[in-house]
């Protein structure tokens, strides 16, 4: 009962700090709208006009209609027309272009001969997006019959399933929310823990009849709330401005998030225990930030990932957590269905509670 | 079974990598009364306070604080203990009445009492008139009162008080002593730390530190009059070159100036100290009064901590 009441006295007492702190209030709300309307409309995986130049050496009738076709994709935008290979390559250095086209003299013969290329495209791979869409031209097909040669190349057609228009932020925010709950529930329960370490206060408190377990829930009970709060935010949002679908139950959603809070919270716990100053709780939080960011899926398909990168992911709470959000906001998936990131994120919690616990003891030294 | 003593420490030692911050340190800290801490920075005060209300382990030793053994039971311990930090440590971004219902809250005061008990310490603290301002804003005599104030809401039997009157006016400083003497009355043990001669003067007893090391102890009087030095006071016009003069003596062991006047300390072994402070003078040709005296407590301080403090050869 004590205890209890103690917890009870540690919660108040954070939430009237945090009340009266309007920097720290102002991102509980700012941090999630923000970053969602700079991800939602910045990030665009479907990539568009790309700059391209062209050397059409050959100048036929055949060479004009391709350049017609390959405007219609849209995919590339035309700025220039060059006389020869070198000034394109010249273009592409400076980064004036990131894409050009080599039409050599015999195009023609070239089409029909299957043995040679017809075309030569010269991409900037120094980004990765660019190469990858350069790569799509290729499978674009040049004939003298366009028709026939269209009928022949889309014997498989893919349909994607859970987003037909592909658009993007139907992609992104599911994962976005795993990434922004990452950074605000870890970032504000370390410092909240660091701060009262550099202003002195938890030599007062640790002096006091308060035990570490009431003093780290009672610190942690409102932010699982804002976590809570966010996540509502993130959804209307996602909602009211980028149509994201919400196809599972939001009582799913939200015990998947409730397990997540979870495992983000007792990671901020352990950073607590070991960073003397807030700043070094800021880096510490980055450090595990980066990587929930890159090797997540939320970025890049995990799929596709080395299998060090795959057991690093795999180590990481949103890393779950994605799965979840993405299975059951957009493919209708029950909670139950996906259990096993359930108790991976509830393994993570234990581990780094157990760990935040040892560590945190009633003594300065 | 209850001893007669608040606090036994027995070889109470804490070493920081090679630097021995306390070194077997022997303390009896008899109940009810007012047991002062003296030593100059870094001479280990607040890290044997710490210790005694385990927040840090000891290297080596131990001690017997209210019967219980630490280290090892410190948790018990912490309900019937107060303790004021020498930084301050409360809520500067909360009143002082919403820490001080903070404290009555951790510390699970009877809620019936709790708000008679708040209104009783801020008539008598003084801090009536700030209950609703933020701690952090308030002066630094302010927050010591109000850190006070916090650090005995709990009616603790002993009460670790580190440095509490600092920044404490002289006016304040009666009334905090006031204060501590009620306390003391009423059954309370109260440890404080000190860099002040007068609050050390009005302590029951006190122990000195000097680099972790336990360099005296003993009641005021006990100490005054066993400095094992002759106080020879000197009075000048030119109190800057009597100074000069004297400390080409080989037997002066400090000298300290106060205004006008200055404090000799000359071993007690010296036969007749005011004549061979006398004939250092007139070797310099100084005009000067020359009276021997009674130690005062700060005589005491500079003569078992010479070498680390004052103006010491
Ligand atoms: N956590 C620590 N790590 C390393 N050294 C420490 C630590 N705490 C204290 N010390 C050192 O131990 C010595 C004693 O420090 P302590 O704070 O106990 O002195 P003090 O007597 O309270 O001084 P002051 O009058 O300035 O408050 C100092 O030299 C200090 O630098
Ligand atoms: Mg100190």
């Amino acid at each position: 009962m004590k205890s209890l009441s103690r917890l009870l006295a540690i919660t108040k007492k954070e939430v009237r700090q945090l009340l009266r702190d309007r920097l720290t209030f102002g991102m509980i709300v700012g941090i999630p709208v923000i970053q969602m309307l700079l991800f939602g409309y910045a990030i665009n995986t479907d990539v568009r006009n790309l700059r391209t130049a062209v050397s059409d050496q050959a100048n036929t009738h055949l060479s004009q209609q391709f350049i017609a076709e390959l405007r219609e994709t849209q995919v590339v935008d035309i700025v220039e027309f060059v006389s020869t290979p070198a000034a394109l390559e010249e273009h592409l250095r400076i980064g004036e272009i990131s894409v050009g086209v080599v039409i050599p003299a015999d195009f023609d013969r070239r089409v029909i001969d299957p043995e040679r290329p017809a075309v030569h495209l010269l991409v900037d791979g120094s980004d990765p997006t660019i190469s990858n869409v350069a790569i799509q031209l290729r499978n674009m097909p040049i004939a003298f019959d366009t028709r026939a040669a269209k009928r022949r190349s889309n014997n498989i057609e893919v349909r994607p399933s859970y987003n037909p228009e592909r658009r993007t932020p139907v992609n992104i925010i599911p994962g976005l929310m795993g990434v922004i709950l990452t950074l605000t529930m870890m970032l504000f329960t370390a410092v909240a823990i660091v701060r009262e370490r550099e202003r002195g206060n938890l030599e007062l408190l640790i002096n006091t009849p308060v035990s570490s377990a009431e003093l780290m829930i009672g610190k942690v009970i409102p932010y699982v709330v804002i976590g809570m709060i966010q996540l509502a935010l993130i959804l209307i949002v996602g909602d009211v401005l980028f149509q994201v679908p919400m196809r599972g139950s939001v009582l799913d959603l939200y015990l998947a998030s409730g397990a997540f809070i979870a495992a983000n919270l007792s990671l901020g716990l352990v950073i607590s225990t070991v960073a003397k100053t807030q700043f070094q709780a800021m880096q510490m939080t980055f450090f595990v930030l980066m990587p929930s960011i890159l090797l997540s899926g939320f970025v890049f398909p995990f799929d596709g990932m080395p299998p060090v990168a795959q057991y690093l992911g795999e180590i990481l709470p949103v890393t779950h957590y994605i799965r979840l959000t993405r299975g059951i906001m957009l493919r209708d998936a029950a909670l139950i269905e996906l259990y096993p990131e359930l108790i991976a994120l509830g393994i993570f919690t234990l581990l780094a509670m157990t760990g935040a616990a040892l560590r945190f003891t009633k003594r300065l030294d | 079974m209850t001893s007669e003593y608040a606090i036994v420490s027995r070889g109470l030692s804490k070493h920081f990598g090679n630097l021995k911050a306390v070194s077997e340190l022997d303390l009896k800290v008899p109940r009810g009364q007012i047991y002062g801490f003296l030593g100059p920075n870094g001479s280990g005060k607040s890290t044997t306070i710490r210790m005694l209300c385990g927040l840090l382990t000891p290297t080596e030793g131990s001690a017997t604080v209210l019967d219980t053994e630490i280290p090892g039971s410190a948790r018990l311990l912490k309900p019937r203990i107060g303790y004021m930090t020498q930084k301050f440590s409360l809520f500067g971004d909360m009143t002082v009445m919403e820490n001080l219902q903070f404290i009555g809250e951790i510390y699970s005061f009877p809620k019936s009492g709790r708000k008679e008990r708040i209104r009783e310490l801020l008539a008598k603290y003084d801090l009536f008139d700030q209950r609703k301002q933020l701690a952090g804003t308030m002066s630094g005599g302010q927050k010591q009162r109000l850190a006070l104030a916090c650090a005995v809401l709990h009616r603790p039997e002993l009460l670790l008080l580190d440095e509490p009157t600092s920044a404490v006016d002289p006016q304040s400083r009666r009334d905090f002593w006031a204060n501590l003497f009620r306390l003391a009355e009423g059954g309370t043990t109260i440890m404080v730390s000190t860099h002040y001669m007068d609050e050390a003067e009005r302590c029951h007893r006190l122990a000195i530190l000097d680099r972790g090391v336990k360099v005296a102890d003993g009641t005021p009087q006990e100490l005054q009059a066993g400095t094992g030095m002759h106080i020879i006071e000197v009075t000048a016009d030119d109190p800057y070159h009597a100074q000069e003069a004297l400390d080409e003596g080989d037997v002066v062991a400090s000298v300290t100036q106060l205004g006008m006047r200055l404090r000799v300390l000359i071993p007690q072994q010296v036969e007749d100290p005011v004549g061979v402070v006398t004939r250092l003078l007139d070797g310099h040709g100084v005009q000067a009064d020359v009276r021997e005296t009674t130690a005062s407590l700060e005589d005491v301080f500079v003569a078992v901590t010479m070498g680390t403090v004052g103006h010491a050869k």
